[in-house]
């Protein structure tokens, strides 16, 4: 029960964030009027940008200076295309942040349960206790100890524990898992 | 210690065939996985008995009739579940919430709250995975809808898969995110952006004023080479480009993999094929998990960035269903059941169309709140134009259709002969390296030609877009006469050489992606296919549109073009035939139409294509089918045997239940279990010597008239739980299924109830009943099994995957390869 209430908990702080970035204020660099004109007689094709509200996005605002005489100007204008764009930079720079960290946190669980965790059981453990690794891109190790260290997990802190437990369940679920994938083919082609 | 012996051993055979009993024993002992009920999380502790929960010391013998004990009524893994039970539970469960609720208020608020529960489940997906998402796994259920009714079957196909497709044009948040990122990192592999190393290419020339020539080129986004060497020309700066561009593709590559590897096996492939199957009933455990949908979220995003030619739609549903099944376990209505979970509407499909609407309103809402891109980028493919087509141009729409179909048939072929050798030969065993492989021969070839460089979803849209006044691509690089220009409206004109160059690199383009996708989709990174064959149908569109219209131009007094294509007139939109054209080849490979029809006209925004739309769709159908029968989805569920009772089968034989039934005429008679005459240790030794996944019960031997069926799982469940717990049951105990036991003499151990357990309602045919009803009966009530008699006696069982196995024999296709029940 209170796992599902830490979830939903979690769950609608995300949801919260999310919402509230999407109603921050709107940053007057996000705003733009980009007019796209076409080549005209001799002029080549221009693009303008121009950090005006949307009522004043058209060509006479935001074409400057303008490149053709007085009588032209209708003519060029009826060309040129403008369009009012806002984004929200915050809220790429956010979800970029967001995403690297957790990629770079799964990357230190990896690094953690491949090359650190055997080693620290060594220590502990001694080294009889220990099932030879393999040589691929190694994560059978610490899964294949899974047995050894929920044996000898006894005179620990009882939250550690269950961590602990639910961390070798956790991994002997995957180990599942990447048989069945991987080894034997059966799931997933 | 003997008995956990004897229990593990009996949970190794789930299933009643031979090679499937490691992966249910295995995977049983650690079966807690993350979309479990809590009731399997503490049977699955094998330090533990079963019977954490439910039972405390002092239970009576009336407590142990009533109170089910945690465990009974769940599923092994890789076993389909029985919808008729679950319904039925569903059913019990919410008369009694509704019968209680006449007594308090609080019982009151619960059946309400129980009753909106669907409502408030459907809000939170869609906050989170996105409109289309949710539609797709809420309406996925839809898909079990049988066939007998046609407007249902249309239906049928067609919510199951317009979702699919709806999902990159409508992020929620987790697709917000996916989305985003992957802009960002295809990127990355090019150059960073120094105003800000967040920002993409676009965002990073946002603010600064770019030629008009040159739409790319802005001083704060500074490709590799110029970063290292500090200028952007030359050799020595094209070959520094293309490494880094190797380079990072490899490296994005090799993180998936090895992310998919170590940390959730399940989030490689595309997940569709799985699903269907998982939806129709089949449990596979952690498939739909939070680690499953965490990694499958952070490496789709790398698997797409590196270049590979694959798509996000397939994985992105994937990653909805997750969310759908972690946020059911918030509510006891769906996560007891796993019916409900599945959104069952068999019995109610009104009310689940109502449910997926309001899913769809509130993430649409979701989606107007969080704007990413601004108003700019709601659609990934903003297509404008509504110019006519004339009806000669059918032809060439259909020899696009004809080319859909072919390519379908094609990719579908060698992929599915792709796939089986990774599964059977060595190739399989080096998975991290045969990612490596194909993304570097990916990123060498991809990078000299800029069609390929550039990101697929990028490629298709600018093959969609007509070329008009605004546009200074290389594909639009026509001869312009600007005098005789009216407005934003161009005639056909003249290709000029930045169109030929277009033309030759296009070519070369799409032989590389129609033979580098066949190895690309199936292997262990997060892969789809919608955006790779939309691209292939997109390319060999635009050529024949191109082709058609400088036909148009310098042939205009032809016969064909002289009455409606005068020189001077904008007749030929080739925009419109590489949209024709993605239709095509989507259709070709998924075999969807009318699907594919509306989610393709969604994309324009007018009605006036749907006739091309459906002539390519239903040509590259029928040619498609003329040479394969499946689509590739339904192609990847027979490869991995999965038990997909499909919807339309026919069979060329008559054959009656008899012919399929078990046990056949040579083999042993049909294990059955006494009503009240066998001791413990007779069912016990029958339960550990056959492998069945249930027994029939019946009066006696000499009768064998039916009284009802018993499943393996619970009966081992009741009969462990019952020597532990309750006081006398021995080996000699009798066990009694019936309501009034038999009086036993005195000094006899004490009976064992059992009718709790006892399915008193198993379904049965006659042994005379044609196999067409046999099958429609499994499909439509979603059975697993069915017992069959003669004269009223029990003679036999059909299982779901003798079914199975004969439709493969019908069909003419390896019954062997069905692995699973």
């Amino acid at each position: 029960m209170a796992a599902l209430g830490a979830r939903l908990c979690s769950l609608l702080l995300l949801l919260a964030a999310l919402a509230g970035l999407g109603a921050e204020a709107k940053n007057s660099e996000d705003v733009r009027c980009k007019c796209i004109c076409p080549p005209y007689k001799d002029h080549s094709g221009h693009i303008y940008n121009k950090n005006v509200s949307q009522k004043d996005c058209d060509c006479l605002h935001v074409v400057e200076p303008m490149p053709v005489p007085g009588p032209d100007v209708e003519a060029y204008c009826l060309r040129c295309e403008c369009k009012y764009e806002e984004r929200s930079s915050v809220t790429i720079k956010v979800t970029i942040i967001i995403y690297l960290s957790i990629l770079g946190l799964l990357l230190l669980y990896m690094v953690y349960l491949t090359l650190v965790e055997p080693f620290l059981k060594r220590r502990l453990l001694g080294h009889s206790q220990l099932i030879q690794s393999d040589e691929d891109i190694g994560d059978h190790q610490p899964f294949a100890n899974a047995h050894d260290v929920l044996a000898r997990s006894r005179s620990r802190a009882n939250v550690l524990n269950k961590v602990e437990y639910a961390q070798q369940r956790w991994k002997l679920q995957v180990q599942e898992q990447r048989k069945s994938v991987f080894d034997r083919h059966v799931v997933l082609s | 210690m003997d008995q956990k012996g004897y229990h593990r051993g009996s949970f190794q055979s789930g299933t009643s065939d031979e090679d499937m009993l490691e992966i249910a024993g295995a995977s049983l002992d650690f079966s807690v996985a993350d979309d479990d009920p809590p009731l399997d999380r503490e049977m699955g502790a094998h330090f533990s008995s079963y019977n954490g929960g439910g039972m405390n010391g002092t239970s009576t013998m009336l407590d142990f009739l009533e109170e089910p004990l945690p465990g009974v009524g769940t599923y092994e893994d890789f076993n389909t579940i029985d919808w008729v039970r679950e319904k039925s539970r569903d059913r019990d469960r919410h008369r009694e919430i509704t019968s209680r609720s006449k007594e308090s208020t609080w019982a009151l608020l619960h059946s309400v709250s129980d009753a909106f529960s669907g409502w408030l489940l459907m809000l939170l997906i869609g906050l989170l995975a996105g409109r289309n998402a949710t539609l797709l796994c809420v309406l996925g259920g839809e898909s079990k809808i049988g066939g007998a009714d046609c407007d249902l079957q249309v239906f049928e196909s067609a919510h199951y898969i317009i979702l699919i497709f709806f999902f990159p044009f409508e992020p929620g948040s987790l697709a917000g995110l996916i989305d985003i990122s992957a802009h960002w990192m295809t990127d990355l592999k090019e150059g960073v952006c120094l105003a800000g190393f967040w920002f993409n290419h676009e965002h990073c020339c946002w603010k600064s004023n770019t030629t008009f020539t040159d739409r790319d080129k802005c001083p704060e986004w500074k490709s590799w080479s110029q970063l290292i060497l500090g200028h952007g020309e030359g050799a020595f700066a094209y070959v520094l480009n293309y490494f880094m561009y190797v380079i990072w593709a490899l490296m994005f590559s090799l993180l998936a993999v090895l992310l998919v590897k170590g940390f959730a096996p399940y989030a490689c492939g595309s997940g569709i094929p799985e699903i269907k199957t998982i939806l129709s009933g089949f449990i596979i455990r952690g498939y739909l998990g939070k680690w499953t949908l965490v990694i499958k979220t952070i490496t789709l995003v790398l698997a797409v960035s590196s270049g590979l030619s694959l798509g996000k739609e397939g994985p992105l549903v994937h990653v909805a269903c997750c969310c759908g099944n972690i946020l059911c376990h918030l509510f006891t209505k769906y996560r007891k059941n796993e019916a409900k979970r599945r959104e069952v509407s068999y019995y109610f499909p009104l009310k689940t169309l109502w449910r997926s609407f309001f899913a769809a309103l509130v993430a649409a809402f979701t989606l107007r709140s969080i704007n990413p891109f601004g108003n700019s980028r709601l659609v990934l493919f903003y297509v404008e134009f509504h110019m006519p087509w004339h009806l000669l141009e059918l032809v060439p729409f259909i020899l696009l259709g004809i080319f859909g179909g072919l390519w379908g048939a094609f990719f579908i072929r060698s992929n599915i002969a792709w796939c089986r050798r990774r599964k059977t030969t060595r190739l399989g065993k080096y998975p991290v390296l045969e990612v490596l492989v194909v993304t570097a021969i990916t990123a060498i070839l991809a990078f000299p030609n800029e069609y390929t460089r550039m990101s697929t979803s990028e490629l298709i849209s600018e093959l969609f877009n007509d070329c008009g006044i605004l546009d200074s691509s290389k594909l639009c690089e026509y001869v312009n006469d600007f005098n005789s220009t009216k407005g934003d409206d161009l005639p056909d004109r003249a290709a000029g050489p930045g169109v030929y160059t277009a033309m030759w690199q296009l070519a070369l383009a799409l032989i590389m992606k129609v033979f580098i996708t066949i190895f690309t989709f199936g292997m262990k990174v997060p892969s789809g296919l919608f955006i790779p064959s939309m691209a292939v149908g997109a390319i060999a569109g635009r050529l024949l549109g191109v082709a058609v219209e400088q036909l148009a131009f310098y042939h205009h007094d032809w016969a064909i073009f002289s009455g409606w294509c005068s020189p001077g007139a904008d007749c030929i939109t080739p925009g419109l035939y590489a949209m024709v054209g993605a239709a095509a080849c989507l259709g070709g490979v998924t075999r969807m139409t009318v699907s594919l029809v509306v989610i393709m006209f969604e994309l324009t925004g007018g009605l006036e294509y749907i006739v091309p739309l459906m002539a390519a769709a239903m040509t590259s159908k029928w040619v498609a089918d003329a040479i394969g029968r499946e689509g590739i989805y339904d192609a990847h569920i027979r490869l991995n045997g999965y038990p997909f009772l499909e919807a339309k089968e026919e069979f060329s034989h008559k054959t009656r239940a008899m012919d399929v039934m078990r046990p056949r005429k040579s083999d042993p008679a049909l294990t059955v279990i006494t009503q009240d005459t066998m001791k413990v240790e007779d069912v016990e030794s029958i339960v550990s010597s056959t492998t069945y996944s249930g027994y029939p019960v019946v009066v006696s031997p000499t009768s064998q008239r039916l009284v009802g069926f018993v499943l393996r799982r619970d009966l081992i469940i009741s009969i462990e739980n019952a020597r532990k717990k309750q006081d006398g049951i021995v080996s000699t105990s009798i066990i009694c299924f019936t309501d009034y036991c038999p009086p036993l003499p005195p000094g006899s151990p004490s009976v064992l109830k059992l009718r709790s357990i006892l399915d008193l309602s198993p379904f049965t045919v006659t042994d005379e009943t044609p196999m067409e009803i046999v099958v429609d009966i499994f499909r439509k009530l979603g059975l697993r099994q069915c017992l069959v008699t003669h004269n009223g006696k029990l003679l036999g069982i059909i299982t779901k995957k003798d079914v199975l196995k004969h439709i493969a024999q019908m069909a003419n296709q390896d019954p062997e390869s069905i692995l699973f029940n």
